[in-house]
């Protein structure tokens, strides 16, 4: 609603915006596109020439692949049930009034701020060191053997560094989710005998489910693409243990200098992340119409 | 509302409640106190709760990589950045608020998806320009970068804050005389100033922590300290009290700006769908 | 002055057509009511001669100027908005200057204009308020003082006490028509009461769908509507419609009987029937009667009468204000 003069002065304030992010968006990618076929590698200077599928194939059938697409999975899943599970709990227990809750609250989304390289690097040296770390002179005194946990249990450890990153971001999330419960609701609950457990069976958590499904779906698009943790942590191995798709984009386009092949892993990525971002946006769009 | 809290339940998760936020905030306070160590201290088995403070490491820090260097560049990409980006957005989200055409819903869905697309994806290409055009390791490079990663999240959490400024208003505006230019400026930004600002906020948190693009197209000149830090990956990572103190210079001033963000990054984050 | 004149004045939103296409005149100084139910059309109307709207064709003319495509600031006149649209950042005293300053005024005129708004609409002792420390009343005030400095050509109001409680309304309504009176400038109201429209208007129009059903005074649109909707919108309880045999009687498709015009009985009458409802407001009963062959009629009396549930009524309309209405819904004479 507006009248002619105003409509056709929204174009013109539109129009960079629109222009800019078409232009990042669309070059690059068919860029990206174009160079996935080619036979194109940056230390064999002369022609590229057309390659067909064969990136693709070597990309796909090259065995580091699976091992990527696993510990990818692998690590969005992992780092989701942590913070989904542990968000929940956590925001319950923001949720009750106790003393120096506001504090608290502070410390507690406190990582979400944290760059990652020095999360990752804290982590790696300071606390899961196998001889001076934390947790080593934690299983000391309960007279375990420390764990050695970039040898032993490399993914699990990326995973854990990550998920304590996001952990905060589900919390904040699922706390103010709850926060818009209304009491009345929960009063009725109770007026029509429900116990605790039942009233956040059947009301508090379909509430969350909204919540939740919006925490799940954008720490996804974050998660598929988690770099810096692995970079500085264990440069994707020990072996391929700890590789997932953008580190081995990464890895063939930078050290190994396969413009080519690079640019199917980044097409492959790109499809990937977009079936999820299928289900963000119709979820977004949805929530517009509200 | 009305419903009266015993002392035992507010005693228990108090203690509960103290008990995860210390865990949580544990490795950052670790960090800081780390960087007042002697490295002696630093890695003493079992770990010091009181030893000699010292300054030194952060002495050390900047006479050995010069730390304001990095520290300068990072400001510079996410406020550059972030200032850039919001001088497109404002009018975008404007008109997109006020404005409405039958595409405006579209054209935010799309802005949207952009922002899904993995930056592995498009790595190669970016890195070849950038390299061809000598934008490599330098700062404006990054901070044209970093503008068109967040100028989606800008234009949507603009268009949200925006959107709940009734149209009323600025018609009434509009019959009391005023023109687009003082509408814009004596009645729009006075009530849009809140949500402009915990846009700009957010948007520079995200700026500072971006590790994927600062990692793969800077060096040692225009490094933000997000790629300074990682060269303390290799030998020096032996070295915790300096990589402390390097850790808590790099991340201090965000996690203030943070702590009066928190508010904000809910909305900022799910583009409004949690509120 | 402020006389206003639509000619043909059309209005689509793509393929919607919302305003088909309109005549109408407004004297100066009228008090003219836009009625009809929610999506008739009539705040379109309201925005079309604000400026706030293109018209997709037609003319708008103010004190004969051609305004059509005049911007909204330039048409000399002033808005009052239902959500009252006050800013929210400035003061009671700076929402009242805001269009004076926009027009350029100097500071003492500025000041003497808004004192004087403030003394007549009782708001000195809030200037210096923000809107949201003022109860409904109070906003509605100073969007109403922000009108009239300006000392505009015509006043716009769009359903501006519909977000009042129901005494207050009734307040408002008052003020609204004195300062008409005192200040006789044109004032075009919009509203789906009818109430609002009836006790307010020099001069209603009803509207549905986009067309004007029927223009006059609050009488004449009480005496002789013109067709079937405009008799069931205005008035009320609404009138009774009766169809069939007990037409066709009168000549006509419809008759169209209002309660008040009813003659209650407990021994004789025209119609039989039995008392289903009754609702006593004191002053008056409301009574629900199926009659035979008739339907469910409403019928009012003064005072309490002596009717309850089950009781066997009869009912008399009274031939004088019997309306009849043809087969396409229009009014016989």
């Amino acid at each position: 609603m507006a009248t002619l003069h105003t409509r056709s002065l929204a174009r013109v304030m539109v129009a960079p915006s629109v222009v800019l992010l078409f232009i990042w968006m669309a070059v690059p990618l068919v860029m990206t596109l174009y160079f996935s076929f080619l036979r194109y590698e940056l230390l064999q200077p002369g022609p590229t020439p057309f390659a067909g599928f064969s990136n693709y194939y070597y990309f796909v059938t090259d065995p580091s692949f699976w091992d990527a697409i696993v510990n990818t999975i692998s690590l969005v899943v992992g780092t989701l049930v942590i913070t989904v599970v542990g968000g929940t709990l956590f925001g319950l227990m923001l949720d009750q009034p106790f003393w120096g809750q506001g504090i608290v609250r502070i410390l507690v989304i406190s990582p979400f701020f944290v760059l990652p390289t020095v999360a990752a690097l804290v982590w790696k040296n300071m606390l899961m060191h196998p001889v001076y770390g934390i947790f080593a002179w934690i299983a000391h005194l309960f007279g375990a053997q420390p764990i050695d946990w970039f040898a032993e249990v490399p993914l699990l450890s990326v995973t854990l560094i990550v998920a304590w990153q996001w952990l905060p971001f589900a919390t904040l999330i699922l706390l103010t989710a709850l926060q818009s419960l209304s009491e009345e609701q929960k009063e009725a609950a109770e007026m029509d005998g429900a116990s605790v457990l039942s009233i956040f069976w059947y009301i508090t958590l379909p509430h969350l489910a909204r919540a939740i499904t919006v925490v799940i779906l954008i720490e996804t698009i974050f998660l598929l693409t988690v770099f810096a943790e692995i970079l500085v942590t264990t440069n994707g191995g020990p072996g391929d243990a700890t590789t997932n798709i953008a580190f081995l984009v990464y890895a063939q386009a930078l050290l190994q200098f396969d413009v080519g092949g690079a640019s199917a892993g980044g097409i492959i990525a790109v499809i990937l992340a977009n079936i999820v971002a299928v289900f963000l946006v119709r979820m977004i769009g949805k929530n517009l119409e509200a | 509302m009305a419903r009266r809290v015993t002392p035992q339940r507010k005693a228990l998760f108090t203690i509960l409640g103290w008990l995860f936020g210390l865990v949580m905030f544990f490795p950052i306070l670790w960090t800081i106190m780390t960087s007042f160590k002697s490295e002696g201290d630093a890695i003493a088995s079992p770990p010091l709760l009181f030893f000699h403070w010292t300054m030194e490491n952060y002495t050390e820090v900047q006479s050995r990589s010069d730390y304001f260097l990095h520290f300068g560049n990072s400001v510079a990409i996410s406020f550059g950045s972030v200032i850039l980006g919001l001088i497109i957005a404002v009018p975008a989200a404007w008109a997109m608020a006020f404005a409405p055409a039958k595409r405006t819903k579209d054209l935010l869905m799309w802005m949207l998806s952009t922002k899904m697309m993995p930056p592995v994806g498009v790595l190669v290409p970016i890195y070849l320009i950038y390299r061809d055009w000598g934008l490599l390791d330098t700062v404006g490079g990054l901070i044209g970068l970093m503008t068109m990663a967040n100028l989606p999240i800008i234009v949507w959490m603009l268009y949200t804050y925006f959107k709940e400024i009734p149209v009323d208003i600025l018609e009434a505006a509009r019959m009391d005389g005023a023109s687009l230019g003082k509408e814009i400026l004596y009645v729009l930004t006075p009530m849009a100033v809140p949500g402009i600002a915990s846009t700009l906020l957010l948007n520079i948190i995200l700026a500072w922590n971006e590790a994927f693009w600062t990692l793969n197209l800077t060096a040692a000149k225009a490094a933000p300290l997000s790629a300074f830090i990682a060269s303390y990956s290799s030998p020096e990572g032996l070295f915790w009290a300096k990589l402390s103190a390097a850790s808590t210079l790099a991340i201090a001033p965000i996690l203030i700006l943070g702590w009066f963000s928190q508010k904000q990054l809910v909305r900022g984050l799910t583009f409004g769908a949690v509120k | 002055m402020g006389s206003i004149v639509l000619k043909q004045v059309n209005k689509s939103f793509g393929q919607a057509v919302v305003i088909p296409s309109i005549d109408l005149e407004i004297k100066h100084g009228e008090f003219v009511v836009f009625v009809g139910p929610s999506g008739c059309g009539k705040s379109t109307l309201l925005r079309l001669i604000a400026g706030l709207e293109d018209t997709s064709s037609g003319i708008i003319s103010i004190d004969g100027v051609d305004a059509t495509r005049l911007p909204p600031a330039q048409r000399g006149l002033a808005m009052v908005f239902q959500s009252y649209a006050l800013y929210p950042h400035m003061s009671v005293y700076k929402n009242i200057a805001f269009p004076l300053k926009m027009a350029g005024a100097d500071q003492a005129a500025i000041d003497k204009k808004v004192q004087d708004a403030a003394r007549v609409l009782n708001l000195t002792a809030y200037l210096d308020r923000k809107p949201r420390q003022l109860s409904g009343g109070q906003r509605q005030r100073v969007a109403i003082g922000r009108a009239i400095v300006r000392e505009p050509k015509a006043f716009l109001f769009d359903e501006p006490l519909s977000n009042l409680d129901a005494a207050l309304r009734v307040n408002m309504r008052l003020e609204i028509t004195e300062l008409h009176q005192a200040l006789k400038t044109t004032m075009i109201y919009v509203t789906h009461d009818q109430v609002e429209a009836m006790t307010m208007a020099d001069k209603i129009v009803v509207l549905r769908a986009g067309y004007v059903e029927q223009v006059g005074s609050p009488l004449e649109l009480y005496r002789s509507p013109r067709n079937l909707f405009v008799a069931g919108f205005i008035g009320s309880p609404q009138m009774n419609f009766v169809e069939g045999a007990e037409a066709a009687k009168h000549g006509a498709k419809t008759m169209g009987i209002r309660p008040e015009h009813l003659q209650v009985s407990r021994t004789e009458g025209a119609w039989k029937g039995k008392v289903g409802i009754a609702e006593h407001l004191g002053s008056d009963t409301f009574l629900h009667i199926t009659v035979d062959g008739v339907g469910s009629i409403k019928a009012r009396v003064e005072g309490e009468f002596g009717l309850t549930h089950g009781d066997t009524a009869f009912l008399t309309p009274d031939p004088g204000k019997i309306h009849r209405f043809d087969g396409e819904g229009l009014a016989l004479k």
